[in-house]
């Protein structure tokens, strides 16, 4: 079973008091989107076996959504941050690039 | 005979006598005896029958990897079968009986198996019977069922209480032997928060019966010394009965704490489970003996050595009166050396090794004990109890070279770690080949959330077997883990240990080595399911060549004990005759729980009247005493309906439909959802969030409104009220509070997060009362001043009103055609307003009506509902509420979704009601058939109906349903089937039955 | 406001520690900036008390006012001034954009009380480290206690406060009762 911190309340807590939302950073395609892209919108996902982002919110807690980034793999957990920003923040990309030289994940390395 | 020895038994206490029953029999035992011992000392070996051939079978360990001796334990609420009794600690009163025999544990019928064992190799049940196919229901399953299984499940409840138990250390040390002590004082004076478990009541594990010194000291006082050291220790909690269940991600460990078992009668709770989050694990969980596989190593008396051992030093319970050993390691030499110095007799020390033993075969002979190197067992002699051993040579076929008269054999076929904690989370092994053993890969541990290891292992359970060695390791392993969850170790000195050199290990997975088939269909591996060399070897050939599949297709390692004395000799046979090396073949996976943990300290507190949260309204109790009958919806009871004495729940429906209708009905309306939406975008946000406009609703009114996913998939509905310019008050379904609300903030806080809007859920501060029908307004007028009346407040209208000292807000707002009002007051008044308008309502002949009334009502009219008409794959225009899409809106959630080809196919089932042409009612969910047949050669269908009742309001049956081009259909007769054959017949209508132009609600 | 009743009415129970129904209390979320001076100031002006930091309590008399989320705090007062306790915060915070709302009803407040074994009757139950050196007065906590949403806060160091919906009332009590029976203590926060 897991453990996260919640960026938003600090709080370091075991997956119960959490909820998964699914892979992070997907833009939304609304009217006037092709056919294509809400159909990419709605249902490709990448499930990488290794460096994955992924939503979660802090269901039993203080309820804000955050993200982390973890790999499937071994579990391990490079960090979580923020739920407000459409891309992994500069940090914790470099933290992966550390333990794990050469990895990319859609269109972030 | 096994029997009690005048002297000896570290563990007992003699003066303090104990009874038990076992099979009805009255035996004594002492303080301090396992059942297992206690059984020994009253001569009571044969224990029970085994799985598949019904086999006797005795005690063949003194501790929890025992295969064979399973009781049921207990009498009625408190029985529990499969229950070892090499780790039952004896009490008094105590009552087991054995199991798996009809009809005596002497005399069972079902041995008849044993002499067809012939007949029922590995695979037996997979090949014998596939056919004919229907039998297997009928014939074989009953029959298989009848006769298989392991102890009777049982048929009392629980009277026990179970809990579970959060707790957090920086180190957990599992396994109270000399190396788990010393791992938890090394990381203990570290300054680590330390948690040390032993499953056993006794601290220092196996190597006080072994022997040896530690800092020149017997192991006995070095333990006592060392738990005393570590029970001042602040930061160290100890604890006995309790064993590491499981190491799971992220230093996630269970720890199965046996908390009364051994004193039932107390009170408090029979297991805790300790669901431990630790930064280090360290695994002292020492190792286990292997048996070996020599024919007849099943017969009652064939133990391993170092339960033997075991029994006659902690125990005082000698397992015979003669004893021959047969081993391929030295640690054997100490049990023949541990009887012999008690005055027993050893005929023969076995060891398979040409070269012999070391330092202690030497001591063994000058005991005068005699020693054949290089031999092996051939065969044992006995039925229920060793008679005899035919000795041979180990390198040949079995030919017997003497007979050897004994009744107990102790044999030991090496060690191996107890790696499961290590390998539950992903720790890998190797292989040693000078030990003959799989140990942890050190550098392949199980990595933690910062993606560092976790695991350690220290002493036997690392692959040490030598006394120092293990000090040693267990001194590194709690430092290191101590130094990994940031305290500094302290430079002590390591305790030496000292124990006579062993000479090494040859590994024996055959004895003799040439063994032929009728000695290899004698020779088992796994006692508890009966699986023998041969069956395993059949595997191979039959081309079962993954450990894995090897072992599911023999049941190698599938019983309760999971293989821990089989699953090595299992593979190394497997090797063997798949012409491999042991670590190409490699292990089965270990799967916690390490043994069985009880089904009731799983569920924890989840269990009676906490088995879930039941959420009651402020008004539960006032249904409760009324008679309510209750639906569960969601985690919320609702009143279904409230039968008065002798009325049917049917008839009570109708009635609480036509009160309401005629006069005045009350329900209990507090379940709904109700959250505040408040700033300067909520009304931009609730646009997106409904299909229709919200931001045009003008403060005072309320607008019932539809809710889409992305997909386009309606998934609530409700009404909407504006409070004031920036605050909205969304209702949602009963079920869609908490996962309405959510939805909101998911949105607010990933996608639009700069749009200021707040969000608050407000459902349980309200007690929601609906008061409804032709006399809602004459009731609700007696209960206050404000002005209520029809232009005051028209329909779909709110206000604040006050009633007496309660102050409400009333929305007059209908869902059941009604003239109604919904009224909510503040939760801890609900019960007051609720009486206060029943007395007021008296007059009237106030009805309560409960969810099926409100069913109804609203079918009468045509309403949908939330997970009747829609499931999830249901859009609004399948439903005729078009209107209630805005075709301004340039988006909204779901917009882009009814956009795509699927949704726009005219072809998609749409909503019409349906008349039955008797007036009977329909069942619900019933399809309607079409000509022809699909590909599945199954009926095709045109239509289902998705809610159905019995209107008295009309007197008939009435339905709703989804049909094929149903709107352009009106007058069509359709057919549904049911599921007796018959068929109904239903003529397709317009989907309100009742009051279509509202006269009812806008009075 | 006479006919107003909590959803356990006074319920207690004497187990190893005691659990208790503390009755209705006035709870008001205040949703908002909590960086803003406007609001520091409104709340102030509501309670007498400053800001919380981070997952912590302030507490003076019979106000409290606890950090929820980075932009929630949960107000506690008496139960009759609910309302003076909304409109205070409301003027206080006019024209600035948050969200006040009365939840008095909406909740249900428990307390174990009576000694140390406070900690262990909640370590049963929640997936928090209850040991002093990492919980203790000051902090407030939500987590999940068993099956539903909870928070506790330790007014002091032998007893611990719980705040649920008013609905699972009942199954808290008893959740907290059961785990405080006699004879299931652990000894481990002694």
């Amino acid at each position: 079973m897991l453990i996260l911190t919640c960026p938003c309340c600090g709080v370091t807590a075991e997956e119960t008091e959490f909820h998964g939302g699914g892979e992070a950073h997907i833009k939304r395609y609304g009217p006037g989107s092709s056919d294509d892209e809400f159909h990419g919108y709605l249902f490709e996902k990448v499930n990488p076996k290794g460096v994955h982002f992924e939503r979660w919110r802090h269901a039993n807690g203080c309820g804000k959504w955050f993200h982390a980034a973890r790999c499937t793999v071994t579990l391990e957990v490079f960090g979580t941050y923020s739920a407000q920003t459409t891309e992994p923040p500069q940090d914790i990309k470099d933290k992966i690039s550390a333990k794990r030289p050469g990895w990319s994940w859609r269109e972030f390395a | 005979m096994s029997t009690r020895l005048a002297n000896g038994g570290r563990l007992l206490n003699k003066a303090q006598p104990l009874e038990f029953t076992f099979n009805g029999k009255r035996l004594k035992g002492v303080e301090g005896d396992t059942l297992a011992s206690a059984l020994l000392a009253n001569d009571q070996m044969l224990v029970g029958r085994s799985f598949k051939y019904h086999r006797p079978r005795g005690i063949v360990s003194s501790g929890s990897e025992e295969p064979n001796a399973l009781v049921g334990l207990g009498e009625d609420a408190r029985f529990e079968p499969n229950q070892r009794v090499t780790t039952t600690e004896l009490f008094d009163g105590l009552t087991c009986a054995s199991q798996n025999h009809w009809p005596s544990l002497e005399f069972d019928v079902g041995a008849i198996n044993a002499k067809l064992s012939r007949f029922l190799p590995a695979g037996f049940y997979y090949k014998t019977f596939m056919f004919p196919r229907s039998f297997w229901k009928h014939v074989y399953e009953p029959i298989i069922r009848q006769s298989a299984g392991l102890g009777r499940a049982p048929r009392d409840r629980d009277q026990d209480s179970y809990e579970h138990f959060y707790a957090f250390f920086d180190v957990v040390v599992i396994g109270g032997g000399v190396a788990g002590l010393q791992a938890a004082k090394a990381a203990g004076e570290a300054g680590a928060k330390v948690l040390l478990m032993e499953q056993t009541p006794h601290w220092g594990g196996r190597a006080p019966v072994d022997g040896g010194t530690v800092d020149g000291q017997p192991v006995d006082k070095f333990v006592d010394e060392i738990v005393s050291k570590l029970e001042t220790m602040e930061n160290v909690t100890l604890r006995r009965r309790m064993m590491g269940a499981g190491v799971y991600d992220h230093g996630y460990v269970l720890g199965y704490e046996r908390v009364k078992d051994h004193r039932p009668d107390s009170i408090g709770p029979r297991h805790r489970l300790w669901r431990i989050r630790a930064g280090q694990v360290v695994t002292a969980t020492g190792a286990i003996e292997r048996p070996i596989c020599f024919s007849g190593n099943d017969v009652p008396g064939v133990m391993l050595a170092s339960a033997v051992r075991d029994y006659a030093v902690d125990y005082g319970v000698s397992v015979g009166d003669r004893t021959v050993v047969v081993t391929n390691n030295d640690d054997a030499y100490r049990t023949a050396i541990t009887l012999k110095n008690l005055g027993l007799e050893i005929p023969a020390i076995i060891d398979a090794r040409a070269g012999g033993g070391g330092a202690l075969a030497g001591e063994a002979i000058e005991l005068g004990i005699r020693v054949e190197n290089g031999k092996g067992i051939a065969r044992v002699k006995g039925n229920k109890r060793v008679e005899a051993v035919e000795i041979c040579v180990q390198a040949g076929e079995g030919a017997a070279l003497e007979t050897i008269k004994c009744d107990a054999v102790a044999m030991s076929g090496g060690w191996s770690p107890v790696v499961h904690l290590w390998s539950h989370c992903g720790g890998k092994l190797l292989w040693d080949d000078e030990k003959a053993m799989f140990r942890p890969d050190v550098d392949n541990a199980p990595t933690g959330a910062g993606g560092e290891g976790f695991v350690r292992c220290a002493g036997t359970a690392e692959g040490h077997l030598d006394l120092d060695d293990v000090l040693k390791s267990a001194d590194a392993a709690g430092k290191a883990a101590a130094g990994a969850t940031g305290h500094t170790p302290k430079r002590s000195k390591t305790p030496v240990g000292d124990n006579p050199r062993e000479a090494g290990i040859e590994p024996v997975w055959l004895m003799p080595q040439g063994a032929g088939v009728k000695l290899r269909m004698k020779a088992w591996l796994d006692y508890q399911n009966d699986v023998k060399v041969s069956d395993v070897q059949l595997a191979a050939r039959e081309g079962f060549e993954s450990v894995e599949h090897a072992k599911r297709y023999t049941t190698l390692g599938m019983a309760t004990d999971q293989g821990k004395l089989s699953n090595i000799n299992g593979l190394a046979i497997l090797s063997d005759a798949l012409g491999q090396p042991i670590p190409q073949t490699g292990t089965t996976t270990f799967r916690p729980p390490y043994t069985p943990i009880s089904l009731a300290s799983i569920a924890g507190e989840a269990r009676d009247e906490t088995f879930q949260p039941l959420r009651k309204t402020p008004m539960h109790g006032w249904h409760a005493e009324n008679g309510a009958y209750w639906e569960p919806v969601g985690a919320w009871r609702r009143p279904y309906c409230f039968p008065k004495p002798g009325e049917s729940i049917e008839d009570a429906v109708q009635r609480e439909v036509k009160a309401t209708r005629d006069s005045l009905g009350l329900l209990d309306a507090s379940t709904l959802g109700k959250i505040i939406v408040k700033g300067p975008d909520a009304g931009r946000f609730l646009d997106m969030l409904y299909t229709n406009m919200m931001s045009t609703l003008k403060p005072g009114r309320c607008r019932y409104g539809l809710m889409c996913n992305e997909n386009g998939f309606l998934m609530d509905d409700g009404v909407v009220a504006r409070l004031d310019e920036e605050t909205f008050l969304c209702h949602t379904t009963t079920g869609g509070a908490e996962s309405i609300h959510a939805h909101m903030e998911e949105w607010l806080q990933t996608e639009w997060w700069d749009w200021k809007v707040y969000t608050a859920n407000v459902t349980e501060q309200f007690a929601q009362v609906a008061v409804v029908g032709p006399k809602a307004r004459k009731v609700l007028e007696k209960l206050t001043d404000d002005d209520i009346s029809a232009e005051a407040l028209t329909f779909m209208g709110w206000t604040d009103v006050t009633f007496g000292a309660i102050r409400a807000r009333v929305f007059r707002i209908s869902f059941s055609g009604e003239l109604s009002y919904e009224i909510a007051v503040p939760a801890s008044q609900g019960r007051a307003f609720w009486d206060m308008v029943l007395q007021a309502g008296a007059e009237f002949g106030v009805t309560t009506y409960g969810t099926e009334a409100l069913h109804i009502m609203r079918a009468e009219k045509g309403f949908i509902m939330i997970g009747d008409e829609t499931d999830g794959t249901v859009i609004p225009q399948d439903l005729g509420l078009d209107w209630a899409i805005s075709k301004k809106k340039t988006d909204f959630l779901g917009k882009r979704a009814q956009e795509r080809r699927h949704m726009s196919d005219p072809t998609r089932w749409k909503l019409v009601g349906l008349e039955t042409l008797d007036g009977a009612t329909l069942p619900d969910g019933a399809y309607a058939t079409a000509e022809g047949n699909n590909a599945n050669g199954q009926r095709n269908v045109q239509g289902r109906v998705t809610s159905t009742y019995h209107s008295p309001t009309l007197g008939r049956g009435i339905a709703m349903g989804l049909v094929l081009n149903g709107p352009d259909r009106m007058g069509e007769v359709l057919e549904f089937p049911k599921v007796d054959g018959t068929v109904m017949r239903a003529k397709i209508v317009e989907p309100v039955f009742y009051d279509k132009d509202g006269e009812k609600q806008n009075v | 406001m006479s006919e107003s009743v909590s959803a356990l009415g006074g319920a207690s129970h004497e187990g190893f520690v005691r659990a208790e129904d503390m009755g209705l209390r006035a709870m008001i979320t205040l949703r908002g900036d909590l960086a803003s001076a406007k609001l520091r100031k409104a709340v102030k002006g509501a309670t007498g008390l400053d800001m919380p930091e981070q997952r912590r309590i302030a507490v003076a008399d019979d106000r409290s006012v606890a950090w929820m989320s980075p932009d929630e705090l949960l107000i506690l007062g008496p139960y009759s001034e609910a309302g003076t306790l909304r409109e205070t915060l409301e003027k206080g915070l006019a024209g600035e954009h948050a969200l006040v709302a009365d939840v008095s009803d909406a909740r249900a407040l428990l307390r174990v009380s009576g000694g140390t074994g406070v900690r262990e009757v909640i370590a049963k139950l929640c997936p928090v480290d209850m040991a002093a050196e990492a919980f203790g007065p000051g902090q407030f906590r939500r987590t999940r206690m068993a099956q539903i949403p909870a928070a506790i806060w330790m007014p002091d160091e032998q007893s611990v406060q719980v705040i649920c919906f008013r609905s699972v009332a009942e199954y808290a009590f008893n959740l907290l009762r059961n785990a405080a029976a006699p004879g299931s203590e652990t000894g481990l926060f002694i």
